[in-house]
C-alpha cells in the first residue's frame, strides 16, 4: 500500500511538471468545449444554388426571389442553359441547380399543374439532401402561396388533407448545442483515458526506467494500478470540469437523470479505456507507434459513436 | 564462496538467427571485483540482462547468493543492484525524488542505507533539488550508482558505466568502484576500454558470445607472447613504410590522432621475441 501510494504521488509530480500535459488535461477540455459546439453543428447554410430559367416570368421571378430570401440559398448563378448551370456544378461552383420550364406560369394557371426540374450534386451527402429538402420546402411554400392567391375556397376545402404536427420531446428547439456538448466531452475523455495511459507507459520504456523498475522487487499489479490509477482521476476531473463548469455554466446543459448514475457510468467507461490504453503500451515500443495505434482506434469510436454518424 | 554462478548460458534473438551468448561460464566470488571486457556487440548486455532478470536464457543456468535467476527472480531482485548502459532514471523528477523512489520501492529508506552511498551522494548533494535531466553526465552517472546501492545490494551489476564519459570521471567512478568493493560488496562490471580492464581485480576477455580467456589482468598481459613498443615520429606515413619493410616487426598500427597533428604520433609495433 505504501509503495502504491509512493508512486501515486510520483506519478501526479510527473504529470504536472510535464509542460505538454498539464495544458492538455486542463486548457483543452475547456476550449474545445466551448469553441467546437460553435463550429460543430449540422445546419447547412449558404447552399449555392444555379437557377435555369426557361421561362422569365412574373411566377418564375416570384420563385426565383422567394427561395434567395429564404436565407439558406445563395444565387451562384442564373441564366437560361441547363449544360451551362451543369459546368457551375462541375466547378463546384453550386450545389444545386433548379431548371424551371418554359411555360411555367402559362401551365400553372391554365393547367393547374407545372413541375421543376431540380438536380443536386450528391457529392456531400448531407448537404445534398438537406440542400434538396430545404428547396423542396421553399417550393412547397410558394406552391401555398399561389394558392392562397387565387383564393379558390371550394378546391381547398374539397381537398381533404392529413397535417401532420410533431413536438420535440427533450430538445423543444431543436437545440444541437444539447447533443454536441455532451458529445465532445465523452470524446475529450475518451482521448484523455486512452492516449495519455498508452503514452505515459510508453515513455517509461522509451526513457528505460521500466528496466530499472523492473529489477526491483515491485509487484506488477502495484506498478500497473500506479500507471493507471491517476488516468482514471484525470479522467473523472475532466468530464467534472465539463458537466458543471462548462457544461452548466456556459450552456445550461443540467442533466436530469442521477448524478451519480452517470458517475458509475464513467468509471466503468474509464476502465475500459485505460484497459485499451494498456494493452496499446505492451504492443508499442515508442510513443510515436502508440499514437498511430490509438488514432486507429479513437477514428473507429468517433465515427461509430453516433454523433457524427448515425 | 561463489556469490555469481553461470553455467553453459545462451540467449539467443530472432528466433535463434542471432546468438548472442554461446555457452558462457564463469564464476565471481564473493567480495570481488570482476570485469567482463569485450567489444561492442560481444554479448556483454545480454550476459547482464539474464543475471539480472531481465531476460531469460535460452538455455543454461545462472545464480547469485545460491539464487536460479528464473526460478527465484523474486528473491534475485531484492538483493542485486543494476545500473543500465542508458541512463534511465526519472528526467523529470529530482536528484532526491528519484533517490527516495528507489529506496521507497525497494522498502527501505534513504537514511537507513545513507552510510553507504554517502561517500558519492554528497558530491550530488548540491544539486538535490535539480532535475535529473538537467544534470551533468559525470553527476547522472553518480547519480545512478547511488540509486542501484540504495537498498544495499550484495551483487552490483554496471553495465558499461563509463562510456561517454569523460577521463577524470571515469577515473574518479573507479575509484568509487574499489571503494564500494572494499565495504564487501561483489561487483560486476562491463567495458570495451581495455585500459580499465587492469583495475579489474579479475577480468573475462568475451567476444562474438564466447569467453576467450578469465584471468588476472596480470596474467593476461603475461601471457601475450611478442613484446609491444611504442615509436613517435613526426612523418607517419613514411615511418609507416618503413617499419612494415623491417622483417623483424610482425605487425604495426597507427594509433591517435593522424589528422590534426604530425607531431607526436604513436605507433605501435608487435615485434615477435
Amino acid at each position: 500500500m505504501r509503495t502504491l501510494l509512493f508512486l501515486l504521488r510520483k506519478e501526479f509530480k510527473q504529470i504536472f511538471r510535464n509542460k505538454g500535459l498539464l495544458p492538455m488535461i486542463f486548457v483543452t477540455p475547456i476550449i474545445q468545449l466551448l469553441v467546437m459546439p460553435l463550429a460543430a453543428d449540422f445546419e447547412v447554410k449558404n447552399i449555392n444554388i444555379s437557377i435555369v430559367d426557361n421561362d422569365h416570368s412574373t411566377y418564375s421571378q416570384k420563385l426565383i426571389s422567394k427561395i434567395t430570401a429564404s436565407g439558406y440559398f445563395k444565387l451562384a448563378d442564373y441564366g437560361n442553359s441547363f449544360p451551362n448551370a451543369f459546368k457551375q456544378i462541375e466547378k463546384d461552383k453550386s450545389d444545386l441547380i433548379l431548371e424551371i420550364p418554359q411555360g411555367f406560369e402559362k401551365n400553372l394557371i391554365r393547367e393547374n399543374r407545372q413541375k421543376v426540374f431540380i438536380a443536386v450534386n450528391a457529392i456531400n451527402g448531407s448537404k445534398a439532401t438537406l440542400g434538396g429538402s430545404y428547396l423542396g420546402s421553399v417550393i412547397a411554400e410558394f406552391n401555398a402561396d399561389v394558392r392562397l392567391q387565387w383564393n379558390i375556397p371550394d378546391r381547398i376545402n374539397n381537398t381533404p388533407t392529413i397535417q401532420a404536427t410533431s413536438i420535440n420531446w427533450y430538445n423543444p428547439l431543436l437545440n444541437y448545442r444539447f447533443f454536441m456538448v455532451p458529445g465532445i466531452l465523452v470524446t475529450l475523455v475518451t482521448m484523455i483515458g486512452a492516449y495519455m495511459c498508452a503514452l505515459n507507459i510508453v515513455k517509461e520504456k522509451e526513457i528505460g526506467t521500466i528496466e530499472q523498475i523492473n529489477v526491483t522487487p515491485i509487484k506488477k499489479h502495484i506498478f500497473i494500478l500506479g500507471k493507471l490509477i491517476p488516468f482514471w482521476i484525470i479522467g473523472v476531473f475532466v468530464f467534472s470540469i465539463g458537466l458543471f463548469l462548462v457544461g452548466r455554466l456556459v450552456y445550461g446543459i443540467v442533466p436530469q437523470g442521477s448524478i451519480l448514475l452517470l458517475y458509475l457510468f464513467l468509471s466503468i467507461f474509464l476502465i475500459a479505456l485505460l484497459g485499451i490504453g494498456l494493452l496499446i503500451s505492451t504492443y508499442s515500443e515508442t510513443q510515436q507507434q502508440a499514437m498511430s495505434v490509438a488514432f486507429f482506434f479513437m477514428m473507429i469510436f468517433m465515427l461509430m459513436s453516433g454523433l457524427f454518424t448515425s | 564462496m561463489n556469490d555469481v554462478t553461470l553455467t553453459n548460458i545462451k540467449k539467443t534473438y530472432n528466433k535463434g538467427e542471432v546468438v548472442a551468448v554461446s555457452d558462457v561460464s564463469f564464476q565471481v566470488e564473493q567480495g570481488e571485483l570482476f570485469g567482463l571486457i569485450g567489444p561492442d556487440g560481444a554479448g556483454k548486455t545480454s550476459i547482464f540482462r539474464v543475471l539480472t532478470t531481465l531476460l531469460l536464457p535460452d538455455g543454461g543456468s545462472a545464480s547469485e547468493n545460491g539464487f536460479d535467476v528464473v526460478k527465484d527472480y523474486k528473491e534475485i531482485r531484492k538483493r542485486v543492484g543494476y545500473m543500465p548502459g542508458k541512463f534511465s532514471l526519472y528526467q523529470d523528477l529530482t536528484v532526491e525524488e528519484n533517490l527516495n523512489f528507489f529506496a521507497t520501492i525497494f522498502n527501505t529508506t534513504v537514511e537507513a542505507n545513507y552510510d553507504l552511498i554517502k561517500e558519492i551522494y554528497v558530491q550530488i548533494e548540491p544539486f538535490k533539488k535539480r532535475r535529473a535531466g538537467k544534470l551533468s553526465g559525470g553527476m547522472k552517472q553518480k547519480l545512478a550508482l547511488c540509486c542501484a546501492l540504495i537498498h544495499r545490494p550484495t551483487v552490483l551489476f554496471l553495465d558499461e558505466p563509463t562510456t561517454g564519459v569523460d577521463t577524470v570521471s571515469r577515473k574518479e567512478f573507479w575509484e568509487m568502484l574499489k571503494r564500494l568493493n572494499e565495504q564487501g560488496i561483489t561487483i560486476l562490471v562491463s567495458t570495451p576500454y581495455m585500459d580499465e580492464a587492469t583495475l579489474c581485480e579479475r577480468i573475462a576477455l568475451i567476444q562474438d558470445g564466447k569467453i576467450l580467456s578469465i584471468d588476472t589482468p596480470e596474467n593476461i598481459t603475461k601471457q601475450y607472447p611478442s613484446k609491444l613498443y611504442a615509436i613517435k615520429a613526426s612523418r607517419m606515413s613514411a615511418l609507416l613504410h618503413d617499419l612494415r619493410g623491417n622483417e623483424n616487426i610482425s605487425s604495426c598500427y597507427a594509433f591517435g590522432s593522424t589528422t590534426t597533428s604530425h607531431l607526436n604520433m604513436k605507433m605501435i609495433v608487435l615485434k615477435q621475441n
